[in-house]
């Protein structure tokens, strides 16, 4: 990616007519291709035994504590936030660890991919809110608590929306830039480490990421449980 | 003045501005969030995960302000839609 790019959808790998394959999108499948295959390859021939393979025990770590922050951040059990909000932390951290190979740009650097990953979390918070205490219950949430909140709760919601989206870019898209530029400016040492910052904010923002949409999530489904402990509490002092 | 240094001149000075004066709030913002965080974890160690997990959250959170300044400064820096619209009429 040249300096002069703002983002990776400008960088045209091959062009017909009017369907660009840019390097988002290649970058994207790349991804996909290698999470799917190492996880298929690990998951291939899993063993309960004492003896088990470096990479069953590197993926049961990483499942294991994203289970526990899921467990700690929502106070519910993980089981169904697991698949999707993983699966957030997992493309997002690979794709932006993955900036240490020569030649690759984060498909996290370009805001189409960010706006799709929090589109995603836009619909799933309502889908989880509904599955979870039922459609009056979800809208109801938006008039707590009095009718006048009404147009700002569904502005947050949109807000939050683009924050999450514009939060990521921004990040990753820094990274590099200030990575391009330190190129250009001090090309000897300098650069290497600010990759290496720009892998823990990479890792970091990936985390963030996935912490706020459970964060959503959660406050989406758990809310109402809340105060029904709450009411519950004070019936019993009274 | 022509109408292409001028465009120059001014996003350039805009994009300093943006970044410089968008740096300050959250700056300070972070900095206090930060104290708070570890004068409450000097006092209650065994929540410091807690905190910790949450001072993250947080600061992305206060962050993200900064992160608007940037990337409004790189839009008008690196990807200006009247520069390039002057560039395009003039230079055909």
């Amino acid at each position: 990616m040249e300096l002069k790019d703002i983002s990776p959808d400008q960088v045209i790998f091959w062009q017909l007519g009017p369907l660009s394959l840019n390097s988002t999108i290649v970058f994207t499948w790349a991804i996909m291709v290698l999470m799917l295959l190492s996880s298929w390859l690990v998951t291939r021939k899993l063993t309960s035994d004492i003896h088990l393979s470096r990479w069953q025990n590197i993926l049961e770590v990483i499942v294991t504590s994203m289970q526990d922050q899921i467990r700690e951040i929502s106070h519910q059990p993980p089981g169904e936030y697991l698949a999707f909000v993983g699966t957030l932390f997992l493309f997002t951290s690979v794709s932006n660890l993955l900036s240490v190979v020569p030649g690759y740009t984060a498909p996290t650097a370009s805001l189409s991919t960010t706006a799709a990953l929090a589109i995603c979390v836009f619909v799933a918070v309502p889908m989880y809110g509904i599955a979870k205490r039922g459609l009056r219950g979800y809208l109801k949430q938006y008039i707590q608590p009095t009718i006048f909140m009404l147009p700002f709760n569904i502005m947050g919601e949109l807000s939050r929306t683009l924050a999450l989206a514009v939060r990521l870019f921004g990040n990753v898209m820094s990274g590099m830039k200030i990575a391009a530029i330190l190129l250009a400016v001090a090309p000897l040492i300098f650069p290497v480490l600010m990759h290496a910052l720009g892998l823990l904010t990479g890792l970091i923002q990936a985390y963030i990421f996935a912490v706020l949409a459970m964060v959503y999530i959660a406050s989406a489904t758990r809310a109402q449980q809340e105060r029904h402990e709450k009411e519950g509490k004070k019936g019993d002092e009274s | 003045m022509d109408s292409v240094s001028l465009i120059g001149m001014a996003s350039i000075i805009a994009g300093g501005l943006t970044i410089g004066i968008g740096a300050i709030g959250p700056a300070l913002g972070e900095g206090r969030a930060v104290a708070q965080a570890l004068s409450s974890m000097a006092q209650q160690p065994d929540e410091a995960n807690r905190i910790t997990r949450t001072l993250f959250v947080g600061l992305a959170m206060i962050e993200s302000t900064a992160i608007y300044c940037f990337v409004v400064s790189m839009i008008l820096i690196f990807a200006n839609p009247f520069w390039d619209y002057i560039i395009s009429r003039s230079g055909g």
